[in-house]
């Protein structure tokens, strides 16, 4: 007569190793991958941090995937240690794997215990239909989705770089986007600033910034600021962002936000338009230059045509204000090469792209301090602010 | 013959071009027969001490010639020259 489950399973106990709940927390930290065994539902539901989700039914074929290393320390678990104990003779006897516990008791007992669970929130079923396209890349993924969710964006203004960027970020499910702008919507934006509308022609920028990503997407929080980003409220519409998204159309703002920026280590995903041409790159402070690194002083009124209205084709900050979403995005999931220290050129007549290295500057008056030195009063300050300023106007 | 870009403010300077055939073999060489060709160059890239403006930035293809040589440094033919002030033009431009 063939021996019954239980005694196969006691059998099975015999030949391999186990491990106390106790011992997994320590080994943990010591550089032993955990991997929880269960269905997917279950470790939906609470599993323990940092551990790696294996189950059972896919282990022949996922754990290389998980645990490339045979002679690594691998501990597995299921609910109460008799699936995990399958689960290492598989890997021991079968797959080759040489230090493979099992731990005893499982995920019961570990919660018996009292020790940490993470129980990860899920996405509800209309986001994983409404967000599927993003959940079906690797880069991106449900925990990919979820930091998108729980991510806070500051857009400074919505006008035709903001307005694409304001946009695709909704859309993508960023959670939180805050947008500054004190101006009203006005028939010669609508040429390029297509968050807007023509309905909307007198409207508060913010308002109807708001009344298109609501419709768009109800899961973003849209945080409205109806002024002129300035020394005065800087510090109090910045703090809790995650990322700046910068559209400033004058220099002493920029350096301004370039400043409480690194005072505060928000990076800041900075565009600039003019004509057919577009420049853009990322200041993450510390990691790489600051705004003042790159330029640290602005050129004279005569050069700064921005001090004025210029042409400007309508696609351009389209163009520019999406590839400044696209770095956000990257950002926000830690994947690929962020803009950091590269200046990125776009020249649409030519269609052309080309990029030169910004270096951080040792010297620098503001990046080459710690954030606490940086005093509020400091904020934005040139020598010859104020008449650069009078001189732009 | 290695070759200067020039950005869109500077452009109306320099009769709309581009970009400019660079004659010289070092970049302070080559930007000084820029504002020799088009005067009104000359106080846009240099201050009057002979210097680089400091809100101008040269690349020599994609280095900033402030952490090579300066103005010393030296351009062969197949070398391009950046020239590149700050733009701020936005969301309201």
């Amino acid at each position: 007569m063939s021996p019954s489950g239980a005694e196969v399973l006691r059998q099975i106990k015999s030949r391999i190793d186990e491990v106390d709940p106790a011992a997994v927390r320590e080994q943990a930290s010591n550089g032993a991958v955990v991997i929880d065994v269960r269905e997917p539902e279950e470790w939906a539901a609470g599993h323990i941090p940092g551990a790696k989700h294996v189950p059972k039914s896919y282990l022949e074929s996922r754990i290389e995937g998980a645990v490339p290393d045979r002679d690594a320390h691998v501990i597995l678990y299921c609910a109460s240690g008799n699936r995990s104990a399958w689960a290492a003779r598989t890997l021991t006897e079968d797959l080759g794997y040489e230090n493979v516990e099992s731990m005893t008791g499982g995920f019961t007992l570990w919660k018996d215990r009292g020790y940490e669970v993470d129980v990860p929130r899920t996405l509800s079923a209309e986001q994983r239909e409404r967000y599927s396209r993003h959940l079906l890349l690797d880069e991106v993924g449900p925990e990919g989705q979820q930091k998108l969710l729980d991510a806070k964006v500051l857009l400074l203004g919505a006008g035709g770089l903001g307005s694409p960027a304001a946009l695709y970020l909704a859309a993508a499910g960023v959670g939180t986007l805050g947008i500054v702008d004190d101006d009203a919507v006005d028939l010669s934006n609508l040429q390029r600033q297509v968050i807007h509308s023509s309905e909307r022609i007198g409207v508060s920028k913010v308002d109807s910034a708001e009344q298109t990503i609501n419709a768009l997407n109800p899961d973003v929080k849209v945080k409205k600021y109806a002024v002129r980003l300035g020394p005065e409220n800087i510090m109090e519409i910045l703090p809790g962002y995650d990322i700046v998204v910068d559209g400033l159309d004058n220099f002493p703002t920029r350096y301004l936000l370039n400043d409480a920026s690194v005072r505060l280590g928000i990076p800041v995903v900075s565009a600039a338009i003019l004509g057919f041409e577009g420049q853009l790159s990322v200041f993450k402070p510390y990691d790489g230059p600051c705004y003042r690194c790159l330029f640290p002083v602005p050129p004279p009124a005569e050069l700064a045509p921005s001090c004025g209205a210029n042409g400007v084709l309508g696609v351009l900050p389209g163009t520019m204000g999406l590839l400044q979403a696209t770095e956000v995005i990257k950002l926000i999931l830690g994947e690929g090469d962020p803009l950091i220290g590269r200046l990125l050129m776009y020249d649409a007549l030519a269609a052309t792209v080309s990029e030169v290295k910004v270096r951080r500057d040792p010297q620098c008056p503001i990046c080459s301090r710690r954030p606490e030195e940086i005093a509020d009063e400091e904020l934005g300050v040139f020598p010859d602010y104020e008449a650069f300023c009078a001189g732009a106007h | 013959m290695a070759t200067v870009r020039i950005p869109p403010v500077l452009r109306p300077s320099v009769g709309g071009e581009k970009e400019l055939p660079a004659t010289g073999a070092s970049v302070g060489e080559i930007l000084r027969s820029v504002a020799e060709s088009h005067p009104e160059t000359q106080s846009q890239l240099f201050s009057p001490d002979g210097e680089l403006n400091r809100y101008v930035n040269v690349y020599l293809n994609d280095e900033d010639v402030r952490v090579l040589e300066g103005l010393e440094t030296a351009v062969s033919e197949s070398d391009t020259l950046v020239i590149l002030p700050a733009m701020a033009g936005g969301s309201r431009s």
